[in-house]
């Protein structure tokens, strides 16, 4: 069972603000999935190693030769708040 | 003699060196020649995060990872990956960082400094692959800041962070372990140490095996060694008030000189690190031995190479390898059979090398005939500040006025004189001395000299008879003005004596 | 009028009028819809027909209209996930896929409804609200490629992309009575696709039949190197089309029957296993033990994987951005303002199964349990040629009929989620109705054999008239 605590800190972890109230719903909704994934501890996994990758590729490189970077318009053309060529954010702290 | 630290200080260095000598950033083929650039002008949607875009590894950069594993002694891993660190910054576009993690490049290895107390050996922890952040700037103070320009130029650049264990007991240790870890990387030609932000420190440090307090944001080796002195200083007088050193990270201010503190809610981590699914593993242990092949004669290997093949003295030769573009040039120098090489050590290591530096030059440009490496080399630098001030010598040009000079053709002055007009002016050693009439002039224009300086000041003829030597240094004085400096001082005293004693 | 056109229908008219009135008829088409299976068209489809006419049929799909899930990368074409949190956002780059449809001439109809991030079985939590199931416009059209599969039941145009995380090509091409491939992972390039979770998603065609579904593979699929997971083999998806399975050894997974299998559903499976019998293939149980805990291995990679992937979305280099006195609360409100509650329930969700103390429990275990079900496949297949089974347990469902109850609507993607864990190909074709409703037979293959299932898929359709099978509306 989650609790509420936790998932106001998940909350932080994955900068998603979640009020007081939410907070009480979550912790219902995320605690049933989350028992559900418990059933993974019926396996028997001892032995067997993690699949991170489906496909056995390894060693896949290129080269150190320049490509075009896109033009500064089209960095900014997204932004919301932008200055002098720099993307603008509210200050840190 | 066996240094005792007796405050028990303990600093552990995590050095992120930039490969700003790859071509291309580390997953995507972004130029990483932004450095006079507009801001955003070199991104993708690689390095800029944009929704669907996927990395690829730059060869290169795991090749200099490699390179600097071995240069330093560690083991090089089997096989390595790269994992996501996640946390939320804006200079972090994909809200990840992609680094290593549980297999880094590099292993144990070590660096030997010359310590408090002779030879000693600082550990290295490992030395791993990650991408650079963009780049902040806070619209005033970071604490009262109006808002955050962001410029993501550098993000994606090639860091190695090399990571060591706590072995250096007082920031001048900390100063040497720098100095030697950048001269073992100029050797290994993957970066350009000069410039902005090539190389950043953090810093660990603790007194009396207290606990340890993390230092960010030292963007200089003066910067270590200030900040280090002063987080050492505020952390014994926090013991000598009573009060307790605890787990914490404190950011440097340059301007001011002293850690601030930055306990916030954004300084709780949980990494969450896990493999990178867009990224598949290396295996790079069969790579080992074509890139050892690669390895350059390091610095160690070099000064025990100059002290045993020159005869030189322990300071001459770590002052003539602690650069290698000076080493390969002294070498041209010193293989002159007419040079002796105590000699040459002199005129490059104390001479040549001050006045280098006095002009603040940076060797940007070795040159030399592959075949022959040593006949010639010529170097080229310019000014760290202003590089529009270049200068250019060959070895050549310092074997002809070490020639000079021992044979008497020009003075030891003239000889320092015609360094320092090459590196200002520019012009070969020869030209320099023919236009500026530095050749010493015949010896009968100096015995004129003589005789007419006896013959003008008998006052100072008489005192020096009757004893009073000084009287002497103003005859030889007189004898250089007569011959605009162009006479040997020695030879203009020896004269004098010998006309005097008459 | 929207009528069913295959890629060779088409090229038939572009033949006898041109590209140009072939994309215009689609666009009025689509313009008159109410299944609100697009999110936008795009302004330079005429454009792209014109062009195409000029070129005079080159290229393997000119002026062959295509609609594209709203996921994939479209260079100056609104790409959004159905998410507010990227509203506003043109990239600035083509996916990989889009290059190549590109290249051969294809002409660009508009993007395509999906589940928010691709983070559903029904197109319901798209912020632009819900995709209608041609079939029956009370009801999903499955998800999360729910616009791709609609858009051509509907007639509105005559092949599509979509992407395959857990189901999302299959279960609404299922639903939609249409062939929708989820290749092997790695044969089509992902560069441009915005991440859901990357170790499990490909793209994949969706058509009105088995061979268009080739032919697109044909364009898309094949190496890229900006895409490290990419398979470097070539492969013709086309010579796969035979219409032959004699001595096709067939496996059918006892799992994939399952509690709770519509009964519909599971007649007209066996009834398509029947006519391969017929036809000259054999069939025999296998079984594939750790299907059960697919589900649970699936939800908790792919979640984990999604709370980084999301990461990205702080509303400071695109989307919209909401006030905060400093970033990290612009980013936070942000996020909680824009993310629909399912994304924010799954970023939630994986960020804590990767989080201290929690990894080994959660994410690590999951990846074991990967491995043991891509072992049950390897097992398998070495006996067998092919799997098959129902590619949902159900037809479609009504709208709103899970949106409360996120654990049911992930139960039904039992039998979708094993493949993408084990990275192997498989395709839906329409196999009967049940109550109406269309019925998909999913077909598996061994890794990097889409040769195998494609020619199954083929005689299938060739030998049978469920693809013949039209919603109501269209012709």
């Amino acid at each position: 069972m989650i609790t509420k605590d936790e998932v106001e800190h998940v909350g932080w972890l994955a900068r998603i603000e979640i009020d007081d109230a939410d907070a009480e719903d979550y912790a219902v909704k995320l605690s049933s999935v989350l028992d559900y994934f418990g059933q993974l501890d019926e396996v028997d996994t001892e032995g067997v190693e993690p699949t991170y990758h489906v496909a056995d590729i390894m060693n896949v490189f290129r080269e150190d030769v320049v490509t075009p970077s896109l033009d500064q318009e089209d960095v900014l053309a997204n932004t919301a708040s932008e200055k002098d060529g720099y993307i603008k954010a509210p200050r840190i702290i | 003699m066996v240094y005792d630290n007796p405050d028990g200080v303990r600093i552990g260095l995590e050095v992120h060196v930039q490969l700003n000598k790859l071509n291309t950033k580390l997953f995507c083929g972004c130029s990483t020649d932004y450095h006079d650039s507009e801001p955003n002008t070199h991104v993708c949607p690689v390095c800029l995060g944009l929704p669907g875009a996927l990395p690829v590894i730059n060869e290169k950069a795991v090749e200099y990872a490699m390179k600097i594993g071995l240069a330093l002694g560690c083991d090089i891993v089997e096989q390595t990956q790269f994992h996501r660190k996640n946390y939320y910054y804006p200079d972090l576009p994909k809200g990840f960082q992609t680094t290593q993690y549980d297999f880094p490049i590099a292993g144990e290895g070590k660096v030997v400094i010359e310590g408090e107390d002779g030879e000693h050996v600082v550990r290295i922890t490992r030395a791993h692959m990650e991408e650079d952040p963009g780049r902040l700037m806070h619209m005033g103070t970071i604490e009262k800041s109006k808002g955050t320009l962001i410029n993501y130029n550098r993000s994606g650049m090639t860091l190695i962070e090399i990571v060591s264990e706590p072995d250096m007991r007082s920031p001048k240790e900390a100063r040497r372990y720098l100095d030697k870890l950048r001269s073992i990387l100029d050797y290994l030609d993957v970066f350009n140490g000069d410039l902005e932000g090539a190389m950043r420190v953090d810093a660990n440090v603790s007194v009396f095996m207290g606990e340890r307090v993390e230092v960010k944001n030292i963007s200089s080796f003066k910067g270590a060694e200030r900040a280090l002195l002063y987080e050492i200083m505020r952390q014994k007088n926090l013991i000598r008030r009573g009060g307790e050193i605890t787990l914490e990270t404190r950011h440097f201010d340059e301007a001011r000189g002293v850690t601030l503190s930055m306990r916030t809610k954004e300084e709780e981590h949980d990494y969450r690190y896990f493999p990178e699914p867009d990224l598949v593993p290396m295996r790079v242990a069969d790579r080992v031995p074509a890139v050892a092949a690669t390895l350059p004669e390091l610095p160690d290997g070099k000064r025990n190479r100059f002290l045993e093949e020159y005869d030189m003295t322990d300071m001459h030769a770590k002052a003539l390898t602690s650069d290698q573009d000076i080493a390969y040039f002294y070498e041209a120098v010193a293989q002159n059979e007419n040079i002796d090489s105590k000699d040459a050590a002199v005129w490059v290591a104390d001479i040549f090398k001050g006045e280098w530096n006095y002009r603040d030059l940076a060797i940007h440009g070795r040159t030399f005939d592959p075949e022959n490496p040593y006949s010639s080399v010529r170097l080229s630098g310019a000014n760290r500040k202003d590089p529009e001030v270049t200068s250019y010598i060959s070895s050549d040009d310092l074997v002809y006025i070490i020639e000079s000079v021992n044979n008497g053709e020009i003075s030891d002055n003239s000889g320092v004189e015609v360094i320092r007009i090459i590196l200002d002016e520019g012009g070969s050693a020869h030209k320099v001395i023919d236009d500026k009439g530095l050749r010493k002039v015949e010896d009968n224009i100096v015995a004129t000299a003589v005789s007419e300086a006896i013959a003008e000041n008998d006052e100072a003829v008489q005192d020096y008879l009757g004893g009073t030597e000084k009287s002497l240094n103003f005859l030889v004085g007189q004898v250089m003005k007569k011959t605009k400096g162009r006479a040997d001082a020695r030879q203009a005293r020896e004269l004098l004596i010998a006309a005097l004693k008459d | 009028m929207a009528e069913w056109l295959s890629i060779s229908d088409v090229k038939k008219k572009i033949s006898e009028t041109s590209a140009e009135e072939v994309t215009a008829a689609y666009l009025e088409t689509i313009a008159k819809s109410s299944i609100n299976g697009y999110t936008c068209t795009y302004d330079g489809a005429i454009e792209m027909a014109k062009e195409a006419d000029k070129g005079e049929g080159e290229g393997l799909l000119a002026g062959v209209p295509i609609a594209i899930k709203d996921n994939i990368s479209t260079k100056g074409l609104s790409t959004t996930c159905s998410s507010k949190i990227l509203e506003g956002y043109v990239p600035p780059y083509d996916a990989h896929v889009i290059e190549r449809l590109k290249a051969e001439g294809a002409v660009i109809l508009g993007k395509t409804n999906m589940d928010e991030f691709a983070m559903g079985t029904s197109t319901e939590s798209s912020c632009y609200g819900v995709t209608l199931n041609p079939w029956d416009t009370e009801r999903v059209p499955g998800g999360s490629s729910g616009g791709s599969a609609a858009v051509v039941a509907a007639g509105e145009a005559p092949i599509s992309l979509g992407s395959d995380t857990g189901g999302s090509v299959r279960c609404p091409a299922a639903f939609c009575g249409v062939v929708g491939l989820k290749p092997t992972y790695g044969a089509v390039s992902r560069f441009g696709l915005i991440s859901y979770a990357n170790s499990l998603e490909q793209i994949g065609p969706m058509a009105t039949c088995v061979e268009d579904i080739a032919t697109v593979m044909d364009v898309i699929g094949g190496h890229d190197p900006r895409d490290s997971t990419s398979i470097d083999r070539e492969v013709n998806y086309r010579d796969a089309l035979v219409d032959d399975v004699k001595g096709l050894k067939i496996g059918v997974p006892d799992e994939y029957f399952g509690e709770g299998v519509d009964e519909g559903v599971e007649k007209a499976v066996w009834d398509a296993i029947g006519k391969y019998e017929e036809m000259g293939a054999t069939w025999e149980k296998v079984s594939m033990p750790h299907t059960k805990y697919a589900l649970a291995a699936y939800y908790t990679i792919a979640m984990s994987e999604a709370s980084s992937n999301l990461a990205r979305f702080d509303g400071t280099r695109y989307g919209p951005r909401h006030d905060g006195e400093n970033w990290h609360v612009m980013a936070s409100r942000t996020r909680a303002e824009c993310f629909g509650k399912e994304v924010q329930r799954r970023v939630l969700l994986g960020t804590y199964a990767l989080s201290a103390g929690y990894q080994d429990k959660y994410y690590l275990k999951a990846l074991k349990v990967r491995t043991l079900v891509k072992q049950d496949f390897e097992k398998a297949l070495s006996n067998v040629d092919v799997l098959m089974g129902p590619t949902m347990p159900m037809p479609a469902f009504k709208i709103g009929e899970k949106v409360e109850d996120p654990l049911s609507l992930y139960l039904s993607d039992v039998n979708t989620v094993p493949m993408n864990l084990s990275g192997v190909p498989c395709i839906s074709v329409p196999c009967g109705l049940s109550d109406g409703l269309p019925v998909g037979l999913q077909i598996i293959g061994k890794q990097y054999d889409e040769a195998t299932i494609m020619r199954a898929a083929y005689a299938f359709e060739q030998n049978t008239d469920h693809n013949k099978a039209r919603p109501a509306e269209v012709i």
